[in-house]
């Protein structure tokens, strides 16, 4: 084990750096300026007459959405699911934190515990949507096809980290005995030939 | 042993004669792969994939020793199928996905499936059921266990405390078919490996030892996993922060493994311990005390502002020796510039004890390490309760006692199932407090070269002897001559004639006879049992490297000045490697490089301990200061070595250098003392940051630097004064003593070393006595008294009481005079 990690000892020296930005304006004058400077600025009005020119040729391409939604692909991967067991009802997670190890964008965390059964359980789950980039790379990893990407990708919110709570990933229970759960047929899912691809190990049973 | 040269793989190596092949290819970067062994113990010859082909012959690596010349083929056909085969079997009944696992891929059982290649499996059987089970600290699940028997060796050969064996597993035989279709050594292993699984020698649901966690440490798998750690983290999420453990002298290497406490809370929390378990072994404390910062600490402005008045005002530093080198020399410098007298009353005693052997010896320190201590073969401990005041210390005893055919003498008033139950090699010697002088003189008499040593005490050593006359019976070997008849054919006549011929026989026969013996009255005197000189001359059979422990129980001793120098006389005189075991964490270093004093004056600040202003690290004092987990320094360790170690937790508030600085005394980092410490002591001016915290693959330990041993010049007089027999104390004895896993009050906060503090009774004293567990005693003595709650102790045994100084509220020092043994009252409250 090396020691060179800790000679720097400047705390705020992170790999952070300052970006050459203006300073703000703190007196009202100055403010009064900038309020000015960015309700007048000529962009405004390139934009509104883009809009106004296309309202008034009505020749519309788009899809009037919220009215009219695209079809969703099944693979599409949009905010993540937590499935559960179709046997048994209870979530598939065992709490490996292979998708935390995977995360490049750093996003999820899991707080583990040992529970009275002597098994892993998962005391919380974050994931920080505020921080996704929705690369697949944990649902692609995970052991249990636990945790997977689905297809709601409407997040209006003020803040997109409201989207993160466990209970809401999870498949809800009336969904599992409607028997309405959906797999993902996306990256890390089960190929159809699997078995054959697979070496079977000898048992004495 | 001689310098010899092998050849592994083509590539030509050094090596001792008689090393391993495995540690000599390991100390090469020649990759042999090996499950079961564990340096420092011996060969187990479990998992038998160190095969390796030396001069044409298959061997174990682990356990075949080097000669000169040997040609060694690391991998050929034959032992690749062989490995891959022991792989395979591993994997049998043993999923490789694994989904939830402790060891979370630090998993050799992965890396070496991997590694050989393992794609399918062909062996199979039945498995027996293999339930989890609960064993205190530590938590058995034998559904992962793949009985390479480590943490039964390490519990053997370095620890000492046997609480591990391999037991029945109760499974069917193997299939008669893989005798025939599988290779030798795979099937043969396997074999082994399906009759048994780990449990406990006691035979008990819950382990009862002391409590190390190294078994956890050392196992391969998840089998064996530390209770507090089961499910918490996996390991890769983990940052390891080398450092040195900072609650005994043997300043063992360790590393503190950080990550965030929780989803809610990115704070960096100490998960576990880790350490070198190839090349250190860690105790309780070093394994599971690790909470122990002084934790949500700000910068307090205004009680740091009363601290720089309390040191205007102050005349004397009063501190424990619980930390580093660098604020050692902080304090110095205040000491220098503003002449407060520095006051530590334990780092004063071995300080004195030091230098009074210093004067006869002519070196600043003793010659002797742990690791000498381990390597020799005759090993004698002599005033110290060698398993609670350095567990590495009996580490060391007891792996010479059982790798390196050792023996052993253990010196001390109190008995001790732990020592004894070490092996057959090691003889305690229970003797009365304060003979510790007689004991000296007896290794005098015993090792010393009578010649070179000073006239006056050979004589003295000979007004012991005398000879006594005693009748033995033995048994000697008699040859008898006998005339047989018998009848012989007559070769030239043809005819059968008689003929007598002589022979002789040889008949035991027994007879008593009278001979002059010596007799030793210092082996009375020290309350050696009977026929001890026949049981010494046993133990010193075949005995060529000799160690001398001595611990805390001389320095504070009455007549330690006369202990130190006849110390330094076995030293000088005979062929002993002296170890003087430190009191505490950084005692020696405190005594190299403070001025200490005795006395206290009008104002005291106390630096971890109780002052008029108090500085506290445990967070109970007028200003808090950094915990050892949180701060970078270096510490000074019995084997004499300048150790450093880093912070692994933050810390907002001030510490001795801020006060430092705002007294006039600057410097940016504590660190910046290191280069300072004085070279007059045998410290280096070596930076702190190019101070190297690890070990190599061969073993050697690039940790800091080794303190210099330096000349001193002496007067060259040699007088030691002789036994004083009117020294003793009275019947009922009580022993200041932590019991094992705790040191000080910062192992006491420590989760994770649940001690109860109290008075320690042995379940001996309490079923003779009529006092009861949990009943509360006032303890009496001469200097004071306390009244505290009785706690059985099964890991003391005879009728001394002991009494901790990990807790701060008991101050059992109170009744002490600074000897670690005094005799007080007991009666219940």
């Amino acid at each position: 084990m090396h020691n060179e990690q800790f000679n720097n000892r400047n705390v705020s020296d992170n790999g952070y750096y300052l970006v050459d930005i203006e300073d703000y304006p703190t007196d009202g004058w100055g403010k009064f300026k900038r309020v000015v400077k960015r309700t007048f600025r000529g962009e405004l009005f390139v934009g509104l007459w883009v809009v106004l020119r296309e309202m008034i040729k009505f020749d519309i391409h788009t899809v009037s959405y919220p009215q009219e939604k695209m079809p969703i692909g099944p693979r599409y991967r949009a905010v993540h699911e937590m499935k559960r067991l179709w046997e048994s009802g209870t979530e598939r997670c065992i709490g490996c934190g292979l998708c935390e190890k995977i995360c490049i964008s750093d996003c999820i965390r899991i707080d583990t515990k040992v529970d009275e059964n002597s098994r892993k359980e998962v005391t919380e789950y974050s994931i920080n949507l505020g921080r996704c980039i929705f690369c697949g790379y944990c649902a692609e990893v995970c052991p249990e096809l636990a945790i997977t990407h689905g297809g709601r990708y409407e997040n209006a919110s003020e803040q997109r980290e409201h989207f993160v709570m466990f209970e809401d990933m999870l498949t809800p229970i009336d969904t599992l005995k409607a028997g309405k759960q959906l797999e993902f047929e996306g990256f890390g899912a089960i190929t159809p030939h699997e078995d054959e691809r697979v070496k079977k190990t000898p048992l004495s049973y | 042993m001689s310098e010899i040269t092998i050849n592994i793989d083509g590539k030509t190596i050094q090596t001792q004669e008689g090393e391993y092949l495995l540690n000599a290819a390991r100390a090469n970067g020649v990759f042999i792969p090996a499950i079961c062994y564990l340096t420092r113990c011996s060969p187990t010859l479990a998992c038998r994939i160190c095969l390796v082909e030396a001069d044409g012959k298959q061997v174990y690596a682990c356990n075949a020793k080097a000669k000169d010349g040997m040609n060694i083929t690391t991998t050929t056909d034959a032992i690749k199928q062989e490995r891959r085969a022991i792989m395979e079997v591993y994997d049998v009944n043993h999923p490789l996905q694994c989904g939830v696992c402790d060891q979370s891929g630090e998993c050799e059982l992965q890396n070496y499936t991997l590694e050989m290649g393992v794609d399918s499996q062909s062996y199979s059987i039945k498995d027996v059921e293999r339930k989890d089970k609960d064993w205190g600290h530590i938590h058995y699940n034998p559904g992962l266990c793949i009985v390479c028997e480590r943490c039964v060796t390490v519990c053997k050969d370095m620890i000492g405390d046997n609480a591990l064996k391999t037991v029945a597993r109760g499974s069917d035989a193997l299939a008669a078919e893989y005798k025939e279709s599988m290779p030798k050594d795979a099937y043969s292993m396997w074999n082994k490996l399906n009759k048994s699984l780990i449990g406990l020698t006691s035979g008990e649901e819950m382990l009862d030892c002391t409590s190390c966690g190294e078994c956890a440490a050392v196992c391969p798998v998840g089998a064996l996993t530390d209770t507090h750690f089961i499910y918490k983290s996996n390991a890769w999420e983990l940052k390891q922060i080398p450092a040195t453990c900072g609650h005994c002298s043997a300043g063992c290497q360790i590393s503190y493994d950080v990550k965030h406490e929780s989803i809610a809370n990115p704070e960096d929390k100490i998960y576990r311990v880790m350490n070198e378990w190839n090349y250190v072994s860690l105790c309780g404390a070093g394994r599971y005390g690790f909470d122990y910062q002084n934790a949500n600490v700000s910068k307090d402005e205004a009680a740091f502002h009363k601290a720089v008045e309390a040191f205007k005002k102050a005349d004397t530093i009063k501190f424990t020796s619980t930390i580093t080198n660098e604020e050692a020399l902080i304090l110095e410098k205040l000491k220098e510039k503003f002449g407060y007298k520095l006051v530590n009353s334990e780092a004063l005693a071995f300080q004195t004890f030091l230098n009074n052997y210093s004067e006869i010896s002519g070196t600043t320190l003793y010659s002797g390490n742990l690791k000498e201590v381990a390597q020799s073969n005759f090993i004698i401990s002599v005033g110290t309760a060698i398993k609670s005041d350095n567990p590495n210390a009996r580490y060391a005893l007891n792996n010479s006692l059982t790798v390196n055919k050792g023996a052993a003498l253990y010196f001390h008033p109190l008995s001790d199932p732990i020592i004894d139950g070490l092996g057959k090699s090691i003889v305690s010697i229970k003797h009365k407090p304060l003979q510790e002088e007689t004991i000296l003189y007896l290794i005098l008499d015993l090792f010393a070269d009578k010649e070179k040593l000073p006239s006056e005490i050979s004589e003295y050593l000979k007004t012991f002897h005398s000879t006594k006359t005693i009748t033995v019976e033995e048994t000697i070997k008699e040859t008898i001559v006998e005339v047989v008849k018998s009848m012989k054919l007559n070769e030239e006549t043809g005819a059968e004639e008689e003929v007598e011929e002589e022979v002789s026989k040889v008949v035991p026969k027994k007879i008593s006879k009278e001979v002059e013996v010596d007799d030793n009255k210092l082996f009375e005197l020290v309350g050696a049992p009977k026929n001890f000189s026949d049981t010494l001359e046993k133990l010193l059979a075949k005995k060529e490297t000799f160690s001398l422990v001595v611990g805390a129980d001389l320095y504070a001793h009455p007549h330690a000045k006369n202990l130190a120098r006849l110390v330094a006389l076995i030293e000088k005189y005979s062929a002993f490697q002296l170890v003087m075991i430190p009191s505490l964490t950084n005692s020696l270093g405190v005594a190299l490089i403070n001025e200490l004093s005795s006395e206290i004056g009008k104002y005291t600040i106390g630096y971890n301990t109780k002052g008029d202003f108090t500085l506290s690290a445990l967070g109970d004092g007028d200003l808090d200061m950094p915990a050892m987990n949180q701060q970078e320094g270096t510490l000074t360790s019995i084997n004499k070595r300048v150790n450093p170690t880093n912070a692994a937790l933050s810390y907002g508030g001030y510490e001795l250098n801020d006060i430092a600085s705002a007294l006039g005394i600057v410097a940016g980092n504590t660190i910046d003392y290191t280069v300072e410490l004085p070279m007059s002591k045998g410290f280096k001016a070596e930076k702190f940051d190019t101070l190297p915290n690890h070990y190599t693959n061969s073993g050697e330990e690039l940790r800091g630097y080794k303190l210099e041993n330096l000349a001193v010049s002496h007067a060259g007089n040699e007088n030691v004064e002789k036994i004083d027999t009117s020294l003793s104390l009275g019947e009922s004895l009580i022993y200041l003593v932590n019991p094992v896993r705790q040191f000080s009050a910062f192992t006491n906060k420590a989760t994770n070393l649940d001690e109860v503090s109290g008075v320690y009774m042995s379940e001996e004293f309490l079923k003779n006595s009529d006092f009861n567990e949990g009943e509360s005693v006032r303890i009496k003595s001469d200097k004071g008294e306390i009244v505290a709650k009785i706690v059985s102790d099964n890991k003391i045994s005879g009728n001394i009481i002991c009494l901790p100084t990990f807790d701060s509220k008991l101050n059992s020092e109170a009744l002490f005079s600074g000897y670690r043994f005094n005799s007080a009252s007991i009666e219940r409250v």
